[in-house]
């Protein structure tokens, strides 16, 4: 995840790719652009012009295509982030269990507002709907990772363990 | 004591994993399938069993499965929707998470039945790491020989393959779905034509979700007649429920359809009653989208019935007095929720998750964010109520999808019920802020005016 100005997926990651477009049948080669897409954001940090053309390269698709996509799904960063996303669910049932609280405390703890990236680069806080955790609220998202139950103390914790490991987001293990 | 169908094993150590699966009866209904019944019989023992879509919508599946359109020579499709973004639900993440190989072991049985030779599971983006579960599980179902070329010898193709969305509801609605999977923008389709004509790729699909395909798999082992016998009427076998709010115990709970709602929401089976001996205020049964209910009208009817946890028990009275089964997303909320910040949070939901197309929904659902929120910090005026109404009127019935509906459908429930506590935001701006309405009065609904 550091800065890449050298826009080319390593030799795995462009195995990976090679599989998921393998996964729909030939000429189709354009449904596998939302996974490349995540693959990309997940290995560049978030998707610049030039990591969306190149996207569009490996699958023979014209860049306006990926740009499209890009800026329909909310999951997408066309600016920079952090190294880190903090994700919490705002919606109903987490708001009624308290998920404002958790974004004032976040927000308190790490001196930035919701929306904002840490000066350091590491931490940017989000507020999103509803992940689908909604009986395990109130709950945020890290990278791949879901937190269920939150308390000020959990934060506290989980915040440092990103701090010192920011890439442990993206283990695609859900160990909480 | 409640049968299970879908969760009876989910307790099982490594029930994830191939092994521990098969070992516990799992893929027999494969067997069988493949081995003794022909593709329209499981479509015939589908329509039997008297299944209804777990996707909100509850349309029979048996029946949806005949509509399929199958031309010579053109491939058909089989997507699961595991897009799972209505607020209030999450039993497809659970059932993936815990029994991947269920959903897998429904797949090959309902593409078989439908003629389908290459199926997709569509999962949200943010589900990435059930995404790898399922991977992992489609592996070892390849590994086994249950996916691939001519399965169990019987001249029958599957590859399956999961894909992800990136982070839109819309994409939920099947249309937006197919779009979605084709890797574009997920803005849904005018119908017709519809899927089961021209869908993924222009060809004919079927769209279903992750619970209405699992529940296959039962159906098939234990034949369409014993699953049609549990539950009451049409509204036959069990449901995944995922339970949230102010309750004692939120979680997934598999249900027979049929269980009163008060047992539901009271017993130590289910949800163990409401949250540090508070009282009920109000119930959204079936999702975010689904109207709300005043706690008078959850566990009994305006006729004075008991309401059930089924799909005509909780439409019982229209939206006038009644709600839906929707999707299971159940939501309760004690006497200290306020009614219209709730539905403000709704209404900045849905207008988050428009996609646009037309501009009764995107405009529409703009306003009501935007009105309720006023009314919410005391900046409102009592004719914002009307206006609100109207808003959401309009919005109903006059978009390409039925996101706006689902957007409008709480307002308007919420001021139909609760309209007195608007009123005492608008006439309360200082003391509304400090403390919420509390409970609505008993009386309320001789006066369903709208
Ligand atoms: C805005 C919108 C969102 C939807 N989201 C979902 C969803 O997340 N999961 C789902 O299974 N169905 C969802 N649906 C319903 C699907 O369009 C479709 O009816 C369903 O997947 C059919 O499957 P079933 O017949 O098995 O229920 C949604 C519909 C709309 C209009
Ligand atoms: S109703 Fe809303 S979400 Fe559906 S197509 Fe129209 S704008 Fe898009
Ligand atoms: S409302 Fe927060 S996860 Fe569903």
């Amino acid at each position: 995840m550091e800065e890449n100005t050298n826009i080319e997926f390593p030799k795995e990651l462009l195995d990976e790719v090679q599989r998921v477009i393998s996964l729909f049948p030939e000429g189709k080669q354009k449904s596998a652009l939302i996974r490349v897409l995540h693959i990309a954001q997940a290995h560049f940090g978030w998707l610049n012009a030039d990591v969306m053309d190149y996207v569009a390269r490996l699958l023979h698709i014209q860049p306006i295509e990926v740009y499209e996509v890009a800026t329909f799904y909310s999951m997408y960063d066309t600016q920079k982030v952090g190294k880190v996303k903090l994700e919490v669910c705002r919606t109903g049932p987490c708001m009624i269990e308290g998920a404002e609280k958790i974004i004032s405390y976040i927000e308190k703890k790490l001196g930035i507002k919701e929306g904002e990236t840490t000066s350091d680069g590491i931490f940017t806080l989000k507020a999103v709907e509803c992940l689908g955790a909604c009986g395990y609220a109130p709950m945020l998202q890290a990278g791949e990772k879901y937190h269920e139950h939150l308390t000020e103390d959990k934060v506290d914790a989980l915040i440092e363990q990103y701090r010192n490991h920011p890439s442990a987001n993206y283990m695609g293990q859900n160990n909480d | 004591m409640t049968r299970k169908l879908l969760l009876a094993n989910d307790h099982i150590e490594g029930i994830q994993s191939y092994d521990v699966y098969r070992k516990n009866g799992g893929y027999a209904a494969v067997e069988k399938a493949l081995k003794s019944m022909s593709p329209d019989d499981i479509v015939e023992e589908v329509k039997k069993s008297g299944l209804r879509g777990r996707g909100g919508a509850g349309f029979p599946t048996g029946m949806k499965w005949s509509f399929l359109a199958k031309p010579e020579g053109v491939p058909r499709h089989l997507l699961c929707n595991a897009d799972e973004s209505e607020p209030g639900t999450f039993k497809d993440r659970y059932l993936m998470e815990k029994i991947p190989h269920l959903l897998i072991e429904g797949m090959i049985l309902s593409s078989y039945a439908l003629g389908a030779n290459q199926s997709y599971i569509y999962i949200r983006g943010e589900y990435m790491y059930v995404l790898r579960i399922l991977e992992k599980a489609i592996q070892e179902a390849y590994n086994n020989g249950w996916l691939g070329k001519n399965i169990l010898g019987s001249g029958f193709d599957l590859d399956l393959a999961v894909s992800p969305g990136a982070g839109a509801y819309i994409c939920g609605e099947e249309t937006a779905l197919i779009e979605s999977l084709e890797g574009k923008r997920g803005n849904p389709r005018m119908k017709p034509p519809f899927p089961a004509v021209q869908g993924l790729w222009q060809r004919p699909t079927v769209v279903n979700n992750v619970e209405t395909i699992a529940a296959v798999v039962p159906i098939i082992n234990e034949g369409g007649d014993a699953y049609a016998s549990i539950g009451i009427g049409r509204s036959t076998g069990t449901k995944l429920i995922s339970a949230s709010g102010n309750i004692n115990k939120p979680g997934v709970y598999e249900i027979e359809l049929g269980v009163s709602v008060e047992e539901f929401i009271y017993s130590d089976t289910y949800c163990g009653g409401i949250k540090n001996g508070k009282k009920l205020k109000a119930c959204v049964p079936g999702g975010s989208s689904v109207p709300i209910l005043p706690h008078y009208l959850v566990c009994k009817t305006a006729e004075g019935n008991d309401r059930l946890m089924t799909y005509e028990s909780l439409a019982d009275g229209g939206f006038a007095t009644g709600s839906m089964l929707g999707s299971g997303g159940f939501i309760v909320y004690d006497e200290d929720q306020c009614i219209v910040r709730n539905t403000w949070n709704f209404a900045r939901f849905y207008h988050h998750e428009s996609c646009g197309q037309c501009s009764p929904c995107r405009e529409g659902t703009g306003w009501m964010k935007k009105v309720l929120h006023n009314i919410e910090t005391g900046k409102g005026k009592m004719e914002d109520i009307d206006l609100l109404w109207e808003i959401q009127s309009k919005i109903e019935g006059n978009t390409i999808c039925p996101l706006g509906d689902a957007a409008a459908w709480p307002v308007a429930a919420a001021i139909r019920h609760f309209r007195e506590e608007f009123e005492w935001h608008v006439k309360e701006p200082i003391l509304s802020q400090e403390r919420n309405y509390g409970l609505v009065s008993e009386k309320k609904f001789e006066n369903v005016n709208a």
